[in-house]
């Protein structure tokens, strides 16, 4: 018999969700149980409408587990795709309520419930799935070994999305810790930890079964990443639940220490899952795509252990002129101007592998891509020490310079390098030739980056705005602008800011469509990239 | 163990053993016979990719 058990698990499950639900302590717990419920009711009909049955005295013939396990990237893939379009329509969506606040509809849409779907949406949902997906692909190509652990691997998949849904639902209806970036309550930080503990498994288990005498740098950035989120995402969470059927959790920490440790969390949840993690995927797809070794393997292996001890002690710059002591701010400005080399140590070492090869950015978007990425990713590692220096930091702190800085990284570099990947798995993961267009993803290029451009301009313009204006005093003394002043005198850069993203959205669409193409198996009938053959250049008279 | 103690010990010993640490990485990665090692082992995801498990 197969999926049975797992079809008799999940009922079991969705049953003592039910009864959870009948025993709530309170509103937000039970619509919250209700919804699981739904859920999980769901998967278990699903489930054993898939049990499989062999007649008595034999067992169901066993599926190839020959080559490697991709069924599970082709979803993750697909994952990705869905959950960055919701994720960017939801930054567009709160990006609007800033410029017109007519477009907050309470109590569920307003902009505070919003806020947290959209940064868990890019981060957690797109980040997160492009993370898990490509590195199931790299650890099974470069170990050369198939996925450990059988049907794990899906459970992981699975159990992500499921996180994603309660984490999304939680917020919509009201139910937070009020930790950036770490919202979700006590049960759903437990479930996520049940599923980072299997990821780790499949992924551990994959590197020690491998063929490949040698660990591939790619792997080491993995599983840094995969290690280093565990172990915040339990620091950080650490709580006490009011009751065992109740939504409302109290933290461990208390005062200066809490917010410590939340941007202890805050920052490296920057450091290891937005960039060692996506750094893992640039040491595959980058040399895959432009066909060539990465610079200098000596120095992946430099930055790599430069970048892991000291990241984790760059927190502080988020509480400069906080209660939080000196020398610990000093601590985290030290550290984040440090951060610079293994940063730049990275982009020089993924940009340099084009060296010898930059005659292909004519004709290939997707190394143009993985190019932009990194530029962008340089960018961003030069503004963010910058930024941690705590004379400039008292000018753009709490502004919304702080919030261009993010989107040039997370647009920027995540975003365009998740790009590239995917357009490099897809062709590759449903056996397809080529993508149906390669013009439709130099729209994307295009479109994207000028939406960054638009969103990073315009924020620098009202982040030094708003420092500029709320520190201003007049020569009694006292300031001479009201909130609400600086508020409107940034009105045309928040809608500007809309428009960029906007065309970033664009850019992401006209992608699904060019992805669900090729999975079609649709070429089209396309001038190639790159305007045709060059003349030969004239021969000189002797 | 208080504050205090927990503290000396980091930013002395701790601080040491992190530092010795990575000039010990920086001296692993460039010892001699390294650059043929690193050179074999960065062609690794360009080797044949759909076929061998």
């Amino acid at each position: 018999m197969r999926n049975g058990t797992e079809a008799v698990v999940v009922g079991i499950a969705a049953f003592l969700t039910f009864l959870a639900a009948g025993f709530a302590q309170d509103d937000l717990f039970r619509a919250h149980a209700w919804i699981l419920f739904a859920i999980l009711a769901i998967a278990t009909v699903v489930l054993f409408r898939r049990v499989e049955f062999a007649p008595a005295g034999q067992s169901v013939a066993a599926r190839d587990t020959s080559g490697y396990m991709d069924d599970v990237i082709r979803y993750g893939t697909i994952a990705t795709l869905f959950w960055g379009i919701t994720g960017f329509l939801v930054g567009v969506i709160i990006a609007a309520q800033l410029a017109w606040p007519q477009f907050n509809i309470e109590p569920w849409l307003n902009f505070g419930r919003l806020r947290p779907v959209h940064t868990s949406a890019v981060i957690f949902a797109f980040g997160g799935n492009a993370l898990i997906c490509t590195s199931f692909y790299v650890v099974q190509r470069t170990c050369r070994a198939r996925l450990f652990g059988g049907n794990l691997a899906w459970f992981v998949f699975w159990g992500y999305q499921l996180f994603i849904v309660m984490a999304a639902t939680g917020y919509l209806l009201g139910s937070t810790q009020s930790k950036e970036y770490a919202e979700p309550e006590w049960y759903v930080d437990l479930w996520l930890t049940v599923v980072w503990v299997a990821y780790l498994v499949v992924f551990m288990g994959t590197i020690v079964r491998r063929k490949e005498p040698h660990i591939y740098v790619a792997n080491w950035f993995f599983l840094s990443f995969i290690i280093t989120v565990a172990m915040l995402h339990l620091v950080n969470n650490a709580a006490v639940p009011v009751s065992f059927l109740g939504s409302k959790s109290y933290s461990a920490f208390a005062g200066v220490q809490d917010a410590l440790t939340q941007w202890w969390y805050g920052h490296n949840a920057v450091g290891f899952f937005l960039t060692a993690g996506f750094l893992g995927m640039m040491y595959y797809f980058v040399p895959k795509q432009a066909n060539r070794p990465v610079f200098s393997y000596r120095l992946s292996i430099i930055h790599f252990w430069a970048l892991i001890f000291l990241y984790i002690w760059a927190g502080p710059h988020h509480l400069h002129y906080t209660a939080l002591p000196d020398w610990a701010q000093t601590l985290g400005m030290v550290f984040s101007i440090m951060l610079w080399m293994p940063s730049w140590g990275g982009m020089i070492n993924g940009l340099m592998t084009l060296q010898g090869a930059w005659d292909k950015l004519r004709t290939d978007p997707i190394l143009r891509m993985f190019v932009i990425s990194l530029a962008f990713y340089g960018m961003s590692t030069f503004e963010g020490p910058m930024m941690s220096i705590k004379s400039v930091n008292s000018l753009s702190h709490y502004t919304d310079w702080t919030i261009g800085h993010v989107h040039s990284g997370a647009l920027g570099w995540n975003g365009m390098i998740t790009f590239g990947a995917l357009y490099y798995l897809v062709p590759k993961l449903w056996n397809r030739e080529r993508l149906y267009s390669l013009r439709l993803v130099n729209w994307h290029l295009w479109l994207a980056t000028i939406g960054i451009v638009i969103y990073a301009a315009v924020l620098w313009v009202a982040g030094i705005t708003q420092g500029l204006m709320w520190r201003e005093y007049d020569d009694q003394g006292f300031l001479v602008n009201s909130f609400i002043e600086t508020v409107s005198a940034i009105h045309p850069e928040y809608v500007m800011r809309t428009i960029g993203g906007l065309l970033y959205l664009c850019g992401a669409l006209i992608m699904a469509y060019n992805v669900w193409r090729t999975i079609r198996g649709d070429v089209r009938n396309e001038v190639p990239m790159g305007g045709g053959q060059l003349a030969p250049a004239p021969v000189a008279a002797e | 163990m208080d504050y205090s103690t927990f503290r000396q010990i980091a930013d002395s010993w701790g601080l040491l053993y992190l530092f010795v640490l990575f000039i010990a990485v920086i001296i692993f990665t460039f010892r001699p016979g390294s650059k043929k090692v690193a050179e074999d082992v960065s062609m690794i995801p360009l080797k044949e990719d759909d076929k061998d498990v």
